[in-house]
């Protein structure tokens, strides 16, 4: 039977590889794309201890990190516009003019 | 027995799916492979009984983020593949190690599990949509709100950062137009 620790180690996997991609691409639309991955690995992490906890409060959470989600992305992309517009690329390693 | 299979069908699929999110080196593979786990996704909150929030996944992930992002992919150039140098190995090693560490560290924390009640329960007889509309229309409400107050912030600032020279052309070249003139002039 599948129970909440089944759960649990797929949504972990899930936020483990969103992990991944945030520390190792250096373009910024992928690091959006793995910030993606790992908020939906939460609202699995969620949806299931709402489940087995009979317990509605994780389900409202989830809701909230879909709200956030979607502003996220529309202020998000419209910043990655403008730096496109400014520098014609999206690899951090352009955009680094701060030389410390 | 179909949760079993389902469960495992879709773990499998979302797991692989979220890979190629982060290994691809295209943009557009990426971002189809994105979609379609978030997809998947919408299909592990229909097993676990959250009806109304597989709904809100499928309609606010797969329908308006994505197309946003595939909207976006049109000022950018995206059949290009995407070169990325790792300068720094040792640092991704030190906050791979840090962050596996973290991980750990989460897991194996104790949980009182006996202790935790739940604040709102499930209702039996009643449907997953109206039991959250119940919570979310008394207990959350000023949350609620305030989301809806982020969205409309949201969207006027998005509006606002792309709509900022909009007539100016991205992708094109700009000597290409160049080249096309030159040529109409000698003729």
């Amino acid at each position: 039977m599948i129970g909440l620790s089944h759960y649990l180690i797929v949504s972990a996997l899930i936020f483990s590889i969103g992990l991944v991609g945030v520390l190792r691409r250096r373009n910024l639309l992928m690091l959006f794309f793995a910030t993606e991955v790992m908020l939906n690995a939460v609202n699995i992490a969620f949806a299931a201890i709402s489940h087995y906890y009979n317990d509605l409060t994780g389900q409202m959470f989830a809701f909230f990190i879909i709200a956030i989600a979607a502003s996220e992305v529309a202020v998000g992309l419209g910043l990655l516009i403008l730096l496109y517009k400014k520098y014609g690329s999206l690899d951090l390693d352009d955009l680094a003019n701060m030389k410390g | 027995m179909y949760e079993i299979v389902a469960f495992y069908l879709f773990s499998v699929l979302t797991i692989g799916l979220f890979l190629v999110t982060v290994l691809s080196k295209n943009v557009l593979y990426a971002m189809t492979s994105l979609a379609a786990g978030m997809v998947l996704i919408s299909g592990f909150f229909f097993i676990l009984g959250a009806d109304f929030l597989g709904v809100v996944q499928l309609v606010v992930y797969v329908g308006a983020i994505m197309a946003l992002y595939s909207f976006a992919m049109m000022f950018f150039d995206a059949t290009r593949d995407i070169k990325e140098k790792n300068t720094n190995p040792a640092l991704v090693f030190i906050l791979g190690g840090l962050s596996a560490f973290v991980l750990v560290l989460m897991f194996a924390a104790p949980i009182h599990s006996d202790a935790i009640v739940a604040l709102y329960p499930m209702h039996d007889g009643i449907g997953n949509a109206q039991d959250v509309g119940m919570v979310l229309f008394t207990k959350y409400l000023i949350p609620f709100e305030v989301a809806a107050l982020m969205l409309l912030v949201a969207m006027i600032s998005g509006i606002i950062l792309a709509g900022k020279k909009m007539d100016l052309s991205l992708t094109e070249d700009t000597s290409a137009d160049d080249e096309i003139m030159t040529k109409k002039d000698e003729k």
